[in-house]
């Protein structure tokens, strides 16, 4: 346990410098301080709209969400994926890390663990800035309605389920990342998975929910209220977290063979 | 207690169905600095990668402090440090990060760091970021991440590569010190045999996977004791008489006979003999082989 928790903040010491962690941070400042501002500047076209607090809730959070699940969420994990075994690639450093003391395992999980923190971070400070720009437009425009909704359980229910879908991308991205040195390898998969889950995910294909890739925007699409529906009422723990859970097992566990039958040449 | 820091026990190294080492029966002492030398592509780098475990050893062949390494490995690789080729930098991240990485991983105080950029002479860049280091500045660094846990042993693979005169100096001047007052075994690899003597107690010269020397720094300029070549008609004849007067032949070509040689005296002897038992002596020279053609020889013959 020890050695796992000292990989983990090594891997923090060693990129707090990059732009692998701060993208963490930038990504959900950018993206909602754009949306925020869109709602603050357009006001009156959307006060227009009348829409009652849960309703303009759905709509706001909704601009960062449909973004995020569709594109750049996948994206995001890919490069996460990618960067924090690129440090190791770039340096030629994998032997060094496994030359320490340290059991392999934990150099290991270290890393993916590092990865899925970050990814974590970014989608809680994604929830987090929704709900307090929310209430910050509302101090700024007081005729908006968002007083009216407390959206927390939404927001966090979800992110949630962003996060769980996402990681099954992740660990099929860790493994290309950790065999490929180069950024175009990993990346060039990526980009063509992504491609495909959004296409599959949007033409509700069968077996889309088989696709890593495919498994965000599938989550996000059940959690869309459906007029009339009670919005809390979704699960979090559908068959797309399942198999994007069972995916990220397994890949995970795959991922660790690789790792310890891999000869540092 | 096993006497050597490194044991291995006829250690035999494939990649794929290419043979890299040989049935490799390496003994380091405790306390010794040991020349690993070798031309390049030897096996050295690999051998040193087994002994990190970093490759995986057949069971039962490699023993680091008398403990078997693949059954230790955490134990073992606390004792070890080591700088493996090019040292292990990260760019983006100054001299003195790498180094605090470094203290992290290993669980000891971030002071350390400092006392190594002194060591090693870093101190002033020690804010600088690592990429903008110069070859010989990377160097150093590897050495110092290699020296911060202050390991029993040492593995530095080829550490003067890359610096300059002063620079080559003061590593050997760091090495000396290290196991004379500080009582670590270094286990350094060259493919330069002139750097080697200077340091070395002992040598293991490695050629295409196999050990094909290893003893004292003595023992190998024994080897290279001067040769009375003499070239004579009858070798054979010639080759009988000088042993069963008592000299000792150590070879007999088709063209020469060599002994050791003694002294001018002793030499004069020898032709004395020849010529007055109607041997035609045509000619009789001292022959003394550097180390650096003894090397060569030894490498080039297997």
């Amino acid at each position: 346990m020890r050695s796992l928790y000292i990989s983990i903040f090594s891997e923090f010491y060693k990129s707090r410098k990059t732009l692998a962690f701060w993208a963490a941070i930038l990504l959900p400042v950018v993206i909602c301080s754009l949306v925020t501002f869109g709602f603050y500047s357009n006001s009156d076209k959307i006060l227009k709209m009348g829409y009652p607090g849960l309703m303009l809730w759905a709509r706001y959070s909704g601009a960062t969400l449909n973004v995020m699940g569709m594109l750049i969420m996948p994206f995001y994990v890919i490069f996460m994926a990618f960067s924090v075994n690129n440090i190791e690639h770039k340096n030629d450093t994998w032997k060094t890390l496994f030359a320490q003391p340290l059991n392999k395992f934990s150099i290991y999980a270290a890393k993916y663990l590092y990865a899925v923190l970050l990814i974590f971070i970014c989608l809680a400070l994604f929830a987090a800035l929704t709900f307090g720009l929310g209430y910050l437009l509302q101090a700024l425009v007081p005729k908006y309605t968002f007083n009216q909704y407390n959206p927390s359980t939404v927001l966090i229910n979800s992110y949630t389920k962003l996060f769980l879908s996402s990681l099954g991308i992740l660990s099929l991205q860790f493994i290309l990342s950790l065999i490929w040195a180069d950024f175009l390898k990993p990346m060039g998969v990526g980009f063509i998975g992504t491609i495909m889950g959004i296409v599959t995910a949007s033409l509700n294909w069968k077996y889309a929910y088989l696709i890593p890739y495919s498994l965000p925007a599938l989550a996000l699409q059940i959690t869309k209220v459906k007029p009339g529906g009670d919005p809390l009422a979704f699960e979090i723990f559908t068959k797309e977290i399942y198999t994007s859970l069972i995916y990220a097992l397994v890949l995970f566990i795959i991922g660790y063979f690789i790792v310890s039958k891999k000869s540092i040449k | 207690m096993s006497n050597f820091a490194i044991e291995t026990v006829g250690l035999t190294y494939n990649f794929g169905n290419q043979t890299v080492v040989k049935d490799l029966s390496l003994q380091v002492p405790n306390g010794s600095i040991y020349g690993f030398l070798g031309p390049n592509g030897a096996g050295k780098t690999t051998t040193i990668k087994i002994l990190l475990n970093l490759l995986q050893s057949p069971a039962d062949q490699v023993f680091i402090f008398g403990k078997e390494i693949n059954r230790n490995r955490i134990a073992t690789l606390k004792r070890v440090g080591a700088l493996v080729e090019q040292p292990a930098i990260y760019g983006h991240l100054s001299g003195k990060e790498n180094l605090i990485n470094r203290c992290i991983l290993l669980g000891i105080k971030k002071s350390k760091a400092d006392d190594m950029l002194a060591l090693v002479g870093l101190t002033e860049a020690a804010n600088k970021k690592s990429s903008k280091y110069s070859l010989g500045m990377k160097q150093r660094l590897g050495i110092a991440l290699a020296l911060v846990s202050d390991p029993e042993l040492l593995l530095l693979d080829e550490p003067t590569n890359g610096l300059d005169p002063n620079g080559i100096i003061e590593v050997r001047n760091l090495m000396i010190d290290l196991a004379t007052k500080h009582n670590k075994t270094i286990l350094v690899s060259s493919h330069l045999l002139a750097e080697i003597e200077r340091t070395a107690t002992h040598v293991g010269i490695i050629n295409k996977g196999s050990l094909l020397f290893q003893g004292t720094i003595n023992e190998l300029h024994l080897l290279s004791k001067p040769m009375l070549e003499i070239e004579v008609d009858q070798i054979e004849s010639a080759a009988k008489l000088l042993s069963a007067s008592g000299f000792e032949v150590l070879e007999s070509t088709l063209k020469k006979i060599i002994v050791p040689f003694a002294s001018p005296k002793n030499s004069g002897e020898i032709n004395t003999l020849l010529v007055q038992n109607g041997f035609t002596v045509s000619s009789l020279y001292q022959q003394r082989k550097d180390l650096e053609n003894l090397f060569l020889d030894i490498t080039k013959n297997n």
